[in-house]
Parts: structure tokens; C-alpha cells; sequence
């Protein structure tokens, strides 16, 4: 679904991405772990048109978007979560879904309680200015308002961060529920526990390079993994 | 649920629309009746010029979040385009009657400052708050200087001989084609696309929003407006000089805008006519205007951000206790 080959991306003079190539294929959650500076959200950055890489090609079901403009990625089907929840702090939660619908625009009272079936909270605290949210509620709403657009691919920058380990673990099980609804996941996190036990691959990035590659069970049995990410042997 | 909220906004348009109509028919009235002063008429046209441009510059403020400090000079484009447009258009075709001339000369004045509007904000598309602010300033100040140093536009001593062809009724007209623009876009989905911008730039562009588009859009849109209240300030007296269109100026709109409650449509409406107002009825304390307006600033930043004298307000103020009131009254009849 996403083939992203050979991608080089510079920050001025700092060689930021080094000849990163990683594949989404229909139907999976693969995860993209690393720790703080190795290259996670530059490579999002890089597949959402905000940075260009120099090199090498990005493709989204079959189509070269090296180039294409972040905006006009929704209506082709693969929607981002960015990192650290960006909403729209001074509108309400129903219109910040609603904009979520923004390139389509029909059917949108279904797609809203079909958010809402996922995040009850959400339908609780509708008329509610999102700014008033907590964070565990508007990493929920950003996911929700990603959601609306029906994406084929979903992005997610992070979504534990910030949040409380029950919290995270309810992030998770709605990963979890999106993806049984046949949507494709490319999930990027600090993480690593969390993001290999729900990925069907993953891989690994260290100082800009991918290091490691294989499922999630492998890479939590790796021994270089559990020194690296999950503390201890 | 979406019809009571579509509902609250129309109605909310529609009070604005009834504020601006009663306003002209009392002063109608007034004037018919031999009631109004020949002092007070002549505050009509400079009130409407007010109104116009601070709901055009609360477009930008209000709903797109940036600040934009060369309003003035939008109004300036529109006011020099109209002001020689309407002198060419008197002299070679003196047969056009002034019906047909001046709105000419009123749209022309709005499409050159709308083009001047997209010009600057193709220079400042990347740029956001305070950079922003120093162009559209810079830029105020760098036509200005132009103005003054050309020779069709009369240069320093000024464009002399444009017909006094505007009027309160051609004033109020202007001031609801502008709310009627205004407060629908507002409304719809493209306004908002702006006010996702506003919140949050990269969260709209990931949902889709283009971000490039809507910013030219609403700087096309808010210089088209401040053009077309140039052309009226200029056809309301018979001298136009460069120096009117400073940043004191756009400032003033700025206060307008702040005074009124940004993002609000009808706050810009009331504050620009009451700014046009104030300095007659201060005329004593004329030296210190620009004193006033800046503890007006202050004080509105501080009553509108601490939430302390938020709620020493709301406890003291007429408004709230109605507010009050009816809620107070709604419980009981749901209780019932």
C-alpha cells in the first residue's frame, strides 16, 4: 500500500534520513520505533509532503506522491494523526470531526456516531470546546477526526505520548478495532512494548537508518531490542 | 441538533443586519425630520467607511489569526484607483450619470486593492504572526512613500478634485454587502477551513485543508473590502493625501477590530462606528486620542484574558443576570 525506497532527508546540512526503505502492505499494522532524534517523525514529515527527500521515491497505492502537496494526501485515502494532538483547541468536538470529513463532506452524521461508537467520551462532551479536553480525550478526538475520512492507510505520530499507561492501552484497543475494520496502520512510537505487541512487522530506526526489521514477536524477543527499548535482558 | 446550531448563527447574521438597517432608518428619520445637526451628518459616510473596514480586517484577524498592520493601505489602493477613476471618468464621459459612475469607481478601487491584497500575501505566505505583522506594516509604509512621490496621485500636497459623490445610503449599502460576504463565508464550510487554520495550521492540512488557498482567499477578500471603503473616504471629501493611509491608521482599524472582540462580525460593527464617533465627541481631548486608544487596548486585553475580571464582570453585568435569568427559567420549565 505505502512503499517508501531509498529516502534521504537533510535538515540544512544534517543528514537526517539516511537511505530509509520500508514497505505498508494491505492490511497490516506496522510499527516504526526508535528512540528521541533517531528519524521517526522526519520520515512522517517526509511521507506527508512537509519535507522532500533528495533521493529515492515514496509510493501510495501505486502512485509516486514524492511530491505531492500534505494537503491533497487526505482525498487519495491516507489520513495523519500528527504528533503531539493537534486539534482545532477552539471549536467544539463535534465540528473538529466534522472538519476530519472536510475533503468529503457527505454522510457525515453516520460517520460521527460511528466515532462516537468508539469513543463514548467523545459523544459525552460533543458540544464541548476541544481546548477543554484532556489529553487522553484529544489524542481520542484526533484519531476520531482522522477516522472520518475513511483513510485506507492511517498514520499515527506517536499517539501514546503524554498519556497515562491505562490510557494507552485504551489507545491501543481502538488501534486495535480500526485496523479489524480493514484499515491499514503505519504506527510510529516511543513506545516499543506497546507498538510490537500490536504490529504485525516492524522496524527498527537508529540515527536516521533502519537497523532492525522483522515482526513484532521477533523484534520483542531480540535481544538488542529488550537492552535498547524494554530495559533489561 | 446541527439546525439549532445553523438556527443560532443565521439569527445571530440577521441581529447585525437589523442593528445596521435601524441605524440607517432612525438617522433617515432624523434627517427627513430636521432633527440631525449638519455636524453629526457628516460623521455618516466616515462611520460606514469604519464599519467596512474593520469587519474586512476582523476577516483576517479574527478568523484567519494572523495580524495584518496594512489595512490602511489596502483602503489607500482603493481610495487613489477610485478617486482618479471617477476625475478621468467626470471629465471624458461626462454623460455617465453619477449612479452608474461611482459604483465603477467603488468596484475598480476594491479589485486593484484586492490584487495589491494577493500580492502581499504571496510575499508573506510563509510568514506568520509577528513576521507577518512587519511586512503588511512595511509594506503600508513603503506605498505611502510611493504615493507621495508620484505625480498622478498629486503627490505630497494631495489628489485634489474628487467628486463628493458618497453618500449615508451608498455608505449602508457597502456595509451590508460586506456583512452579507462576510458572515456567510464565515458560516461555510470554507470559513470553517479558515478558523481550522487559525487553530491549528498542520492539523488542517491533515485533514485536508489547503492551507495557501484560503490564506490568499481571505487577504484578496479583506483588501477587496478596505479598497471599496477607500473609494468611499475619498469621494466623501475633496482632498486625499498620502498621509491619512499611515500605520496610525491601520492601527485605528486595529483597535476597531480589538474593541469590538475579535472574531466577532457585530462587535466590529459597533466599535467602528463608535470610533468614528468618539474623536468629535472627545474633540477636547483631541491631543490625546492615541493615549486613549491604547489604555482602551490594554484594558480589553486585561478584561478579556484574566479570568478573574472575566467573573467580576459576569457577577456585575446586566447582560449576564438576563442571561441568567432565562437559563434559570429554561431549568424549571425542563424540571417541569
Amino acid at each position: 500500500m505505502l512503499k517508501v525506497e531509498n529516502i534521504n532527508v537533510y535538515y540544512g546540512q544534517i543528514h537526517a534520513i539516511k537511505d530509509v526503505s520500508f514497505e505498508v502492505k494491505p492490511g497490516e499494522i506496522v510499527s516504526l520505533i526508535g528512540a528521541n532524534g533517531a528519524g521517526k517523525s522526519t520520515i512522517l514529515k517526509t511521507i506527508s509532503g512537509l519535507l522532500r527527500s533528495k533521493t529515492g521515491h515514496i509510493t501510495f497505492k501505486g502512485e509516486d506522491i514524492s511530491k505531492t502537496e500534505a494537503y491533497k494526501l487526505v482525498p487519495k485515502g491516507l489520513a495523519h494523526v500528527p504528533e503531539g494532538r493537534r486539534i482545532f483547541l477552539q471549536m467544539t468536538v463535534k465540528e473538529n470531526l466534522e472538519m476530519g470529513a472536510y475533503t468529503k463532506g457527505e454522510n457525515m452524521e453516520a460517520d460521527i456516531e460511528s466515532v462516537y461508537s468508539h469513543f463514548p467520551r467523545l459523544k459525552e462532551r460533543q458540544n464541548q470546546i476541544a481546548g477543554t479536553l484532556s489529553g487522553g480525550e484529544q489524542q481520542m478526538l484526533a484519531m476520531g477526526r482522522a477516522m472520518m475520512s475513511h483513510p485506507d492507510l492511517l498514520i499515527l505520530d506517536e499517539p501514546s505520548m503524554g498519556l497515562a499507561p491505562i490510557l494507552v492501552q485504551g489507545i491501543f484497543d481502538i488501534i486495535k478495532e480500526f485496523h479489524k475494520m480493514g484499515t491499514t496502520i503505519l504506527l510510529v512510537e516511543q513506545n516499543a512494548e506497546m507498538a510490537l505487541s500490536i504490529a504485525d512487522r516492524a522496524y527498527v530506526l537508529e540515527s536516521g537508518r533502519i537497523v532492525l526489521t522483522g515482526t513484532g514477536a521477533q523484534l520483542k524477543a531480540s535481544d538488542a531490542i529488550k537492552k535498547a527499548y524494554l530495559g533489561g535482558a | 441538533m446541527k439546525k439549532t446550531k445553523l438556527r443560532k448563527s443565521t439569527v445571530n447574521n440577521l441581529i447585525t443586519y437589523a442593528i445596521v438597517a435601524l441605524f440607517y432608518i432612525v438617522v433617515t428619520v432624523m434627517i427627513q425630520t430636521g432633527n440631525a445637526s449638519r455636524h453629526m451628518q457628516s460623521l455618516l459616510v466616515p462611520i460606514c467607511v469604519n464599519v467596512v473596514l474593520a469587519v474586512s480586517l476582523n476577516l483576517v484577524i479574527g478568523f484567519l489569526g494572523e495580524l495584518s498592520l496594512g489595512h490602511a493601505a489596502f483602503m489607500s489602493v482603493g481610495a487613489y484607483t477610485g478617486g482618479l477613476l471617477s476625475i478621468y471618468l467626470k471629465n471624458a464621459f461626462p454623460q455617465i450619470p453619477v449612479a452608474v459612475r461611482f459604483p465603477i469607481s467603488i468596484l475598480a478601487g476594491g479589485i486593484l486593492a484586492a490584487i495589491f491584497g494577493a500580492l502581499v500575501c504571496v510575499v508573506v505566505l510563509r510568514l506568520k504572526g509577528d513576521y507577518l505583522a512587519i511586512v503588511t506594516l512595511a509594506f503600508g509604509e513603503i506605498l505611502r512613500s510611493i504615493v507621495i512621490n508620484l505625480e498622478f496621485t498629486g503627490g505630497a500636497s494631495g489628489l485634489k478634485g474628487v467628486p463628493q459623490n458618497a453618500s449615508f445610503t451608498y455608505g449602508i449599502i457597502l456595509v451590508f454587502i460586506t456583512l452579507f460576504v462576510i458572515q456567510n463565508l464565515a458560516k461555510s464550510k470554507h470559513g470553517r477551513a479558515i478558523q481550522a487554520l487559525r487553530d491549528n495550521t498542520i492539523a488542517a492540512t491533515s485533514v485536508g485543508v489547503n492551507a495557501t488557498r484560503y490564506k490568499l482567499l481571505v487577504f484578496t477578500i479583506a483588501a477587496f473590502f478596505a479598497g471599496m471603503a477607500g473609494v468611499l473616504y475619498s469621494h466623501n471629501y475633496s482632498i486625499l493625501t498620502a498621509g491619512t493611509f499611515d500605520y496610525n491608521y491601520s492601527i485605528e482599524i486595529l483597535v476597531m477590530v480589538v474593541l469590538g472582540g475579535i472574531g466577532s462580525v457585530r462587535g466590529s460593527v459597533i466599535a467602528g462606528a463608535l470610533i468614528a464617533i468618539l474623536p468629535e465627541m472627545l474633540r477636547s481631548l483631541q491631543d490625546y486620542r492615541m493615549l486613549i486608544y491604547a489604555i482602551v487596548l490594554i484594558v480589553m486585553m486585561l478584561f478579556t484574558s484574566n479570568e478573574q475580571l472575566k467573573l467580576m464582570v459576569a457577577k456585575y453585568s446586566p447582560v449576564a443576570a438576563v442571561k441568567k435569568a432565562f437559563a434559570a427559567k429554561k431549568v424549571r420549565k425542563e424540571e417541569n
